[in-house]
């Protein structure tokens, strides 16, 4: 392979590789960590996470499609709005999601698996039925396009830089919620515990109801920067579920760094191949290792050692 | 009192007959060839709904991979068909006669090593039986060796699923990509397009679906189907024991594989070709659903499950499109929330009892001393 390219070529290709997978893999950890929470955490199968993470999508769109008809001087930051309602939505629709179906199925997770993909497939017909089966764009403001040239062979778009930075930033934050806060401590005492932790007065119902909402919120927040590297449509969130749900069992269920470490690994292997080789071949050996390092070593990457 | 060996009560006998009657009877003299051909198709999805009742619904391995055998089985199928229908006379307007129009489509002169051995029907029978079920050995052994099952079991099946898809649709010149493999004509010179030929697959497919139905009631009834019940409900204790549990699961995993396989192959065999469609995600789950609504431990009620849930799905599809998926969607919650034996366990719970309780007041039945109040399970 590198025999037809120089050593500076070829590092600039995978450079550049690396970045436009970097988009990808903001996406991926996105929604993984709202599933790592929800699998990870409560045991509970989402097979509509893409769905939520498309109603931020739609959610961004139609902020987009407002501001820009009623408000534009706010166009340049309507993104930072859109995001926050992006959550808002597929946050509350995770509680109202929780409330109605997932509370009477904890003790039964291959039932939450028929019963989400249920939902799934009636919340494609909704997005289908609401905002038509075409899929929709969102326009960009112009600080986010464009791109920084690194050095005259490497360049590196704006909004995957801008994509990359929320990333982390939520990464951190949901790191530090988990870790730190009142909140992460009583979602992790039912997690190790259920018994012991309702008895020393945690609301265990609450904390169940508010954690897959936030999962479900954190997609939401996936879906809005969905829109900056990929079209919305209804079964968009299709795609991705499967793939997301490799990186979070790849990455050892319940363990946040290894979300991020297995969405980097998944998402980098699959940029980088897909230059070499096209890109449904790329998926396959990627997918396939995937699996066959999960048939060696079925627990995933990083665990935690979780008594239950 | 009868024996619990017996391979199938009393009960089931009628039950059986009934079935029989239905897909062997009522159903080709009631509508056209048309329909029947649209029922046989259905009738194929009830061979995987069958290999999911033993795999789910007894020993608690939940696939979300059936569609991959489904496929398999039906590939295998479509490529003996396809190597029949492209003979070098009938394919020689192309560059390299003799070979599929798609790999002619694709720049490919030659004909894979791998489809050589599909020129001779016999091998393609063992083959649609023995590819997914090695197939299959490979996924369970992998997993179930290691102790991975439940719901990694399933995340990791339908990965397969979408690998697969991909694969196929990736790979065009060998396997046809998206359209898959169309335009089959003939079996050993036998046209399959005609309606005559339809007619008799219909009743060939119904066969083997009751003889696939009969193996898993068989497997079902033996030592094996109460080990299979044991370890879905505490597999510790079955291990501890001294079973080789991880075998067991194995050896579940590779019939119902098998069992799809088969249906898959009467479906290419029916409708005439062989897509990726039948193999990703999707059609995996709507399996899954097959089963689930016809009552994931009934075996009866999986052949149910199929006909009605894909009878409602084209009648819906044809006449509201848009509703279909609706229904699909509250079909499976309605299924999880509200009726978890699907059609079987409210049969059991509300239409049997009622029958018995109409049957003992007719004399006749009286007379005959049947235990008829003892039908709680």
């Amino acid at each position: 392979m590198i025999g037809d390219y120089t050593f500076g070529e070829f590092t600039s290709i995978l450079a550049m590789q690396g970045f436009a997978g970097l988009s990808l893999f903001s996406v991926f950890v996105l929604m993984a960590l709202g599933l790592a929470i929800i699998f990870g955490q409560m045991g509970v199968i989402n097979m509509a996470h893409g769905e939520f993470m498309i109603l931020g999508a739609y959610v961004t769109y139609l902020c987009s499609h407002l501001v820009t008809t009623y408000v534009p001087v706010l166009f340049p930051v309507y993104f930072f709005a859109a995001m926050v309602l992006a959550f808002c939505a597929s946050f509350s629709l995770g509680v109202l999601v929780e409330w109605a179906l997932i509370r009477h199925l904890y003790r039964r997770p291959l039932d939450t698996l028929l019963a989400t993909w249920g939902l799934s497939l009636i919340l494609q017909q909704v997005y289908r039925s609401v905002f038509g089966a075409r899929e929709v764009g969102v326009t960009l403001p112009d600080w986010m396009m464009g791109s920084v040239a690194l050095t005259d062979m490497i360049e590196i778009p704006i909004n995957g830089l801008f994509v990359m930075g929320l990333t982390i930033l939520i990464a951190f934050g949901v790191y530090l919620m988990m870790a730190r806060s009142t909140f992460g401590k009583q979602v992790r005492a039912v997690l190790q515990n259920r018994v012991m932790a309702g008895a020393v007065g945690i609301n265990t119902k609450r904390v169940d109801r508010l954690t897959f909402g936030l999962g479900c919120g954190i997609a939401g927040i996936a879906g809005a920067a969905f829109t900056m590297i990929g079209s919305t449509g209804p079964t968009a969130g299709q795609l991705y579920i499967v793939d997301t749900f490799l990186v979070v069992v790849f990455g050892g269920a319940g363990s946040l760094i290894g979300t991020i470490a297995s969405a980097f690994t998944i998402s980098q292997a699959q940029s980088t191949m897909e230059f070499f080789m096209s890109g449904s071949m790329a998926k396959v050996l990627t997918l396939l290792t995937v699996v066959g390092i999960l048939m060696l070593r079925p627990q995933g990457l990083f665990t935690l050692n979780i008594r239950r | 009192m009868t024996s619990d060996t017996q391979l199938f009560k009393p009960r089931e006998w009628v039950a059986l007959a009934i079935l029989a009657a239905i897909i062997l009877i009522v159903i080709p003299i009631g509508v056209d060839t048309f329909r029947l051909n649209l029922v046989g198709k259905y009738l194929t999805y009830a061979f995987v709904a069958i290999g999911l009742v033993l795999c789910w619904g007894l020993g608690g391995i939940l696939s979300l991979g059936q569609g991959i055998f489904f496929g398999l089985g039906g590939y295998c199928m479509a490529m003996f068909l396809k190597l029949e229908a492209s003979t070098p006379e009938a394919t020689k307007i192309q560059s390299t006669p003799g070979i599929p129009d798609f790999m002619d489509w694709n720049q490919i002169t030659e004909l894979p090593f791998w489809w050589q051995p599909f020129h001779s029907l016999s091998f393609t029978l063992v083959a649609i039986v023995a590819v997914p079920a090695i197939f299959a050995y490979i996924i369970g052994a992998a997993m179930f060796k290691r102790r991975v099952g439940g719901v990694y079991f399933a995340i990791i099946t339908q990965a397969v699923a979408a690998i697969l898809t991909i694969l196929i649709i990736g790979q065009q010149g060998y396997t046809g990509g998206v359209n898959g493999i169309t335009d089959l004509r003939t079996l050993l010179g036998w046209d399959i397009r005609t309606d005559d030929a339809k007619t008799v697959l219909y009743f060939v497919n119904a066969v083997l679906l009751i003889a696939c139905l009969v193996a898993a009631q068989f497997v079902r009834v033996s030592k094996f189907g109460r080990l299979l019940v044991a370890m879905r409900d505490r597999e510790d204790r079955v291990r501890f024991s001294g079973y080789d549990v991880a075998n067991f699961k194995i050896f579940i995993f590779c019939l119902a594989a098998a069992f799809s396989a088969i249906g898959g192959a009467m479906f290419t065999l029916q409708v005439g070709f062989m897509s990726p469609s039948f193999v990703g995600i999707v059609p995996s789950i709507e399996m899954v659903i097959f089963c689930a609504v016809g009552g994931r431990m009934s075996l009866f009620g999986a052949v149910y499950g199929a006909l009605l849930v894909n009878f409602a799905k084209t009648t819906f599809s044809e006449s509201f499109p848009e509703l279909w998926l609706f229904a699909m969607g509250g079909l499976f919650i309605a299924v999880v929330m509200a009726f978890p034996n699907g059609l079987a366990g409210v049969f059991r719970d509300h239409v049997e009892p009622a029958l018995l309780k109409l049957a003992q007041r007719l004399p006749l039945w009286r007379a005959g001393g049947v235990p008829l109040s003892s039908s709680a399970k």
